[in-house]
């Protein structure tokens, strides 16, 4: 195996040229931070990355266009939409960001039960395009699993963490309101963005009918005031425009394209190769550890392999997976470091599927400027100190209240220079709540590799065997009752309760399948997200989640990736990598 | 999540009828062939017209005429809409046309603005009430087609946008919390 490795190495250059200290799959939100983190260590980095270069400001083709430049102002034509019926569905996806989506037919895999999988395959992955909550985990998250018995107990505590998340809302830019709540730990926050007055209606109506239950401003990666860090990197005050999922000219929101990789590119210590699609982790039986990593490159499909001591897995939670079960040897005839057999096993993911809406009368003479890229916040209130309901588990509610458009109510006549007129007024307010519901990870939801079927690049393709449960059910029940007490409470008519039945996937908190755990019996991962058995590779993306606990996660990737960084680098001070 | 908020707050205004809808939150819908529509001159010269009707030029803001909505219509329907909705479509103008013959003896473009009114004020009727009766998968009304695609281009062409509304590009700021004096206008999105 070994042999066969070094022949193919790297058609012209030998092995000196293409080895470096630390090799990093992907360059999204938690391979930005890798980047970075290794390369600020003075470690030389190579970063690969399967799709295309996008660079700050120069990429963002769409970011300074007015509605009327989109010729179906903002929406995809039927062909696109014939062709592309699995990512248009995305949310936000759209004519001005479709450019950082993959296209369908380019990236198929196989859906044993329905899963929208949505992919942003380019330098910054999903950075780019994501939706930017930022809250941080609780100690319930990280302990119920164990105290509740519905999986496997963290290996680390919200303690192990909290400095890490410190680290990275200082340097992303993180704004938001010190609560106090004990289920949303507060962080290092600018200065939140302001409520609305309905909202504010909202938050006092809740604090008086439900006393636990807590509705807070935004903790939202924006950068609302920046501090000597941002400006450095040339990144600026959110402008309010809400249009970030096309690239900030600012660079007011976080992503790595904005702020990781050019910081890490500062150090002189990085390497970027774009079109570089990894098809596995090299394993070396004699070294008995990882060596590199092989590469195909997108474009003209050519292998090369790189080298490296430390190796960085972050090519989103189910690529990552994928890449983890492609890599296989005599060692690991079953995918790296699957001695356990349970490699591609308890997927989990987020419940987006209900909201409630309604409408608020009593606002008329209130306004507000500008468009809030952010939305408040309902920390979790379920589950907390003990099982208080029929299901697992928790859920973050997120809210908002805005004016309609049309003052058309008493109009007898809907034509016309009178329609017209009250057209171009405001109308009613309207509330909204949408849930993002844990999941339990269980064994059966799961991906595997195609046994017959691959890839452009030769890469058999990923199964997706995923599905919503009766917790799920169960859960969405109450999230629809008790977010309709609250807005009945607020004030609010005419509401509306929505299941969307969406199958998973379309809420893009896919994690789980390389958890982490005390016991390599039960996990891939220990607590510094290492492989059990081949320290030198880190898986810190989602695939590392060991439950998926109700915050959003990408911040949480962010600082486990951080963590495992400096942990690292200091075994590798000590010699053990 | 957050800016699909503010597109269905968009569908909202156009009464939460179906096909608004549905472009609005899933894109334009998906088709079967590939087979288009073609439109003449003529057919976006009478777009324009029933677009000035609905909206027309107000001492407020210009009409939907001078925004050019005929052709924006043209490019909606074409690229973005399903064979059948096409083809509902199309059957709706020259329904449209055998109504004002029918009633006012003459082609819509040649009424008088006090007919054109009238005439379309009954279609919106008939329109709504088919579309509270209708099932759900039974077609949408051509003429809820036609206004809506008329609303939605007008409020995001450039003189809706800028004229009709009050459009920032740039707020600057966002501040939750302002008086509102009545009269003035809604944002743009
Ligand atoms: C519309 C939307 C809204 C979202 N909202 C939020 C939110 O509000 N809060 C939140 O916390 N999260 C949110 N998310 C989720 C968030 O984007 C992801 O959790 C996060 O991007 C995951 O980071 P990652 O580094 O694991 O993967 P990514 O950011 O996807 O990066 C992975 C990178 O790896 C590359 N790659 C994949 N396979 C290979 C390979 N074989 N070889 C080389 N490179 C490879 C990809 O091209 C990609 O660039 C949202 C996502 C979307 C799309
Ligand atoms: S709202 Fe803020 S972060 Fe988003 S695009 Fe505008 S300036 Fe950038």
């Amino acid at each position: 195996m070994n042999m066969a490795v070094q022949a193919i190495n790297s058609n012209t250059k030998g092995v000196a040229q293409n080895t470096y200290d630390a090799i990093v799959i992907g360059s999204g939100i938690s391979g930005g931070w890798a980047a970075k983190e290794l390369c600020d260590k003075g470690l030389k980095t190579l970063v690969l990355e399967r799709g295309r270069n996008v660079e700050h400001n120069k990429d963002y083709p769409t970011a300074t266009k007015d509605l009327w430049e989109f010729p179906h102002r903002g929406n995809m034509t039927r062909q696109f939409l014939k062709d592309n019926p699995l990512i248009s569905k995305a949310a936000g996806f759209g004519e001005d960001t479709a450019h950082f989506f993959i296209k369908d037919k380019d990236h198929p895999y196989v859906q044993e039960k329905p899963f929208d999988w949505i992919r942003g395959y380019q330098v910054g992955g999903k950075s780019l395009t994501w939706g930017r909550a930022c809250q941080r985990w609780s100690n319930f998250e990280f302990t119920a699993p164990a105290r509740y018995g519905y999986g496997l107990d963290w290996p680390i505590r919200y303690e192990d963490v909290a400095p890490w998340y410190s680290h990275v809302e200082k340097f992303a830019g993180v704004c938001g309101n010190k609560d106090g709540i004990e289920a949303m730990p507060d962080g290092e926050f600018l200065p939140p963005f302001d409520l609305n007055c309905v909202e504010t209606h909202v938050q006092k109506s809740i604090k008086q009918h439900f006393p636990d239950r807590h509705l807070v401003q935004a903790r939202w990666a924006h950068i609302t005031k920046p501090t000597e860090t941002h400006l450095q990197l040339g990144r600026g005050k959110c402008q309010a425009r809400n249009l970030c999922m096309r690239g900030c000219p600012y660079g007011a929101y976080f992503s790595s394209v904005s702020a990781t990789l050019p910081w890490a590119a500062r150090t002189g210590n990085l390497t970027m190769r774009p079109f570089s699609v990894v098809h596995s982790i090299i394993f070396d039986e004699q070294k008995n550890k990882a060596i590199g990593v092989r590469v195909i490159d997108a474009q003209t499909k050519a292998t090369t392999d790189y080298f490296a001591r430390i190796i960085f897995l972050n090519a989103s939670a189910l690529n990552s997976n994928l890449v983890l079960l492609n890599s296989t040897s005599q060692r690991f005839p079953n995918g790296l470091g699957n001695d356990s057999g349970l490699l591609g096993k308890y997927i989990a993911f987020h419940n987006y599927r209900a909201n409630v809406r309604g409408e608020i009368p009593g606002f008329e003479d209130k306004y507000y400027f500008g468009r809030n890229p952010t939305e408040p916040i309902i920390a979790n209130y379920r589950n907390l100190h003990q099982q208080d309901t029929d299901y697992l588990g928790g859920f973050t509610t997120f809210m908002g209240a805005h004016r309609t458009r049309g003052a058309t109510a008493n109009l007898t006549e809907e034509i016309g220079a009178a329609y017209k007129d009250a057209l171009s007024l405001p109308g009613g307010w309207r509330v909204y709540m949408y849930m993002q519901g844990e999941t339990i990870p269980k064994e059966s939801n799961h991906v595997r590799l195609s046994k017959t079927e691959k890839d452009q690049w030769g890469i058999p393709l990923l199964v997706t065997s995923v599905a919503y449960d009766d917790n799920d059910e169960k859960m969405i029940k109450d999230f629809l009752a008790q977010s309709t007490a609250m807005l009945e409470k607020a004030g609010c008519t005419n509401i509306q309760q929505h299941d969307s039945k969406q199958a998973p996937g379309l809420d893009i908190h896919e994690m789980g399948g390389v958890r982490m755990g005390h016991d390599p019996k039960t996990s891939l991962l220990n607590k510094y997200n290492q492989l059990h058995y081949c320290q030198n590779v880190f898986v810190t993306d989602g695939a590392c989640m060991t439950s998926t606990g109700n915050q959003s996660p990408s911040i949480l990737y962010m600082a486990l990736t951080a963590r495992a960084v400096n942990h690292a680098a200091e075994e590798m001070k000590k010699g053990n990598l | 999540m957050n800016r699909r908020e503010a597109i269905a707050a968009v569908a909202y205004i156009m009464g939460s009828t179906v096909v608004g809808a549905e472009v609005f939150l899933s894109g334009c819908q998906r088709s079967s062939s590939d087979e288009t529509l073609s439109f003449s001159e003529n057919t976006v010269a009478l777009l324009d017209e029933v677009a000035e009707t609905i909206l027309p030029s107000t001492a407020a803001s210009p009409g939907a005429k001078e925004a050019h909505i005929g052709s924006f219509i043209k490019t909606m329907v074409t690229d973005c809409y399903e064979e059948k909705d096409q083809k509902i479509f199309a059957a709706g103008l020259d329904k449209l046309q055998e109504v004002s013959k029918e009633k006012f003896k003459d082609n819509f473009q040649k009424l008088s603005a006090g007919n054109k009114h009238a005439l379309l004020v009954n279609l919106d009727n008939e329109a709504k009430s088919y579309q509270k009766s209708k099932k759900e998968d039974e077609p949408n009304h051509y003429f809820t087609m036609l206004k809506q695609l008329t609303l939605l281009g007008y409020f995001t062409s450039e003189l809706g946008a800028t004229q009709a509304l009050n459009y920032l590009p740039v707020p600057g700021r966002f501040e939750g919390c302002i008086p509102y004096k009545k009269g003035d206008k809604a944002w743009a999105m």
